[in-house]
């Protein structure tokens, strides 16, 4: 079967490229962790680090954290890191999730159009902020993806008593990037976590208007995936991996994460800290 | 359009320039959906043969359920792979999850019926005639299907072309049960979305230019086969 033969020639090599399967479970960690961890490209220099020092081979699954977390809690990861602190406690109370520990923060800031139709740039309070924004029914794009981002815009509105609704409330359903453009496009608001928005900046025409307000700190935990919640998980390895994050020379290496591209580092190392510290 | 012509000179400096990324990734997606397509004839083929030529009760459903599954949504069989791939899934023993065997085989669900669907096509438009035709002749049942399947092998190229075609442009699936891990299960078409995701539109371009441009050359060289016997 002559036509074929390109094929088998590209397929030839298929088998190198195919791993068996690992049979020697322990030797992989599976990471369930947020898109913006993978997008601010952090874990792109941390993982291959610890794979290094440790000689453990990492699986990253970037999802929401939502997500992240609801697969850790079927016992389809074994660690996770995430930003909803919220939520977290609620799945280790629940004892999904084992040794939550702060790992580094960043934080969100709430973006809009320049002309600021909402009148909220400067405004102390981010619940005020979203306040002035409902009552003008002014254009708000939402990630509306269960995301860590989404669940403290939605910790924000309950605070500020409102209940966002169309027309002026549009849930994009996607990550931050993409919410991002359709904001700019929309000319409309919305809370981005900051190192998103500096990856964005040169694209899109919205300046940060709220910043600096203690909710809209974002929080970053490590937790480690209980091994009663599934037959396979590889509480060690995730162990192992939780335990490197929190060690001086990562945190040193999450400090200075981003300056060289961003003229700031993109997040604050916490190892040590409780949440009542903030 | 600047942004267009970025991302397409882009694409030439990353490939030019060897670098070990892109390669890698290319490479990837090629070997997966080569690998899958194959698989898929393997499967499609004979299964397009019986189905064009048996004739059994249920027969007309089995087709009917073959068109449907040249459709199938890329995301939902990636959705019920990934599930029956998951560690407290049906095959969770295997740990084949985030794998390019996993890939393989979302793609392989993807394509089969496409292949099955087409060469089912091409072994039914051979005339009824000629099939009778070869059994006067004295031609045994395998011999005369062995004709057959020769006779119907440039509209099965098509098959060929589709099923790859299919599998190294699908995102959802490949997304799902590889999870675009760095080195081991990125694909063009993940690696597309991750840059996309990270506001690094030239790069996303240039691997989306780069994507084409294997589909092309692929299709290219199924094309210059199948045109070749033509003349």
């Amino acid at each position: 079967m002559r036509p074929f033969s390109l094929f088998l020639l590209l397929a030839m090599s298929a088998p190198a490229a195919l791993p068996a399967p690992a049979t020697a479970q322990s030797s992989t960690v599976i990471l369930s962790t947020t898109t913006s961890t993978q997008d601010s490209g952090l874990l792109e220099v941390l993982v291959p680090m610890f794979e290094k020092q440790s000689g453990l081979s990492v699986k990253t699954i970037s999802v929401g954290t939502g997500q992240a977390l609801a697969l850790a809690a079927r016992g389809e990861a074994d660690v996770t890191l995430a930003h909803a602190p919220a939520l977290e406690r609620k799945f280790v109370e629940d004892g999904k999730m084992l040794n939550r520990r702060l790992v580094m923060y960043n934080d969100f800031v709430i973006i809009g159009p320049e002309d600021d139709p909402a009148r909220i740039k400067g405004t102390p309070k981010a619940v005020d902020a979203l306040k002035k924004l409902a009552a003008t029914g002014s254009r708000f794009v939402s990630r509306g993806d269960k995301s860590g981002t989404h669940a403290l815009e939605l910790a924000l509105w309950k605070q500020a008593g409102i209940e966002p609704a169309a027309p002026w409330y549009i849930e994009s359903g996607q990550g931050m990037g993409a919410t991002l453009s359709i904001a700019n496009d929309r000319r409309a608001y919305t809370i981005t976590d900051r190192a998103t928005f500096l990856a964005f900046q040169k694209r899109i025409a919205l300046p940060i208007l709220v910043e600096k307000d203690r909710p809209l700190l974002n929080i970053y935990s490590v937790m480690e995936v209980n091994p009663a919640n599934g037959p396979r998980v590889n509480a060690a390895g995730g162990k192992a991996l939780a335990d490197w994050m929190l060690t001086p020379e990562v945190q040193g290496v999450i400090r200075t994460f981003g300056v060289d591209k961003y003229g700031q580092a993109l997040f604050v190392p916490i190892a040590g800290k409780k949440d009542e510290d903030f | 359009m600047g942004l267009i012509l970025d991302g397409v000179l882009q694409a030439f400096r990353l490939l030019l320039a060897g670098d070990p990324e892109v390669w890698r990734i290319t490479l990837l997606s090629l070997r997966i959906s080569a690998t899958a397509t194959l698989l898929a004839l393997a499967v499609g083929i004979p299964a397009g043969t019986l189905l064009a030529l048996a004739r059994f009760p249920g027969r007309a459903l089995v087709i009917s359920l073959v068109n449907t599954g040249m459709g199938l949504p890329p995301v939902v069989v990636g959705l019920f792979v990934t599930i029956v791939l998951w560690r407290n899934g049906l095959l969770g023993a295997l740990e084949l999850l985030y794998t390019p065997t996993a890939m393989v085989l979302a793609q392989l669900v993807i394509a089969a019926p496409i292949v099955t669907g087409l060469t089912l096509a091409a072994v039914q438009q051979i005339p009824d005639r000629f099939r009778l035709q070869l059994l006067a002749l004295g031609a045994s049942r395998v011999q005369m299907t062995w004709v057959l399947i020769k006779e119907a092998r440039l509209p099965m190229l098509a098959a060929l072309m589709a099923g790859f075609g299919g599998v190294i442009s699908e995102v959802g699936a490949s997304m799902m049960v590889g999870g675009n891990i760095k080195g081991s299960t990125r694909v063009l078409t993940t690696a597309t979305v991750l840059e996309t995701g990270k506001g690094n539109f030239d790069v996303a371009i240039a691997l989306s230019v780069i994507l084409l441009a294997i589909t092309f050359l692929v299709n290219w060289a199924l094309t210059w086969i199948q045109q070749r016997r033509r003349v």
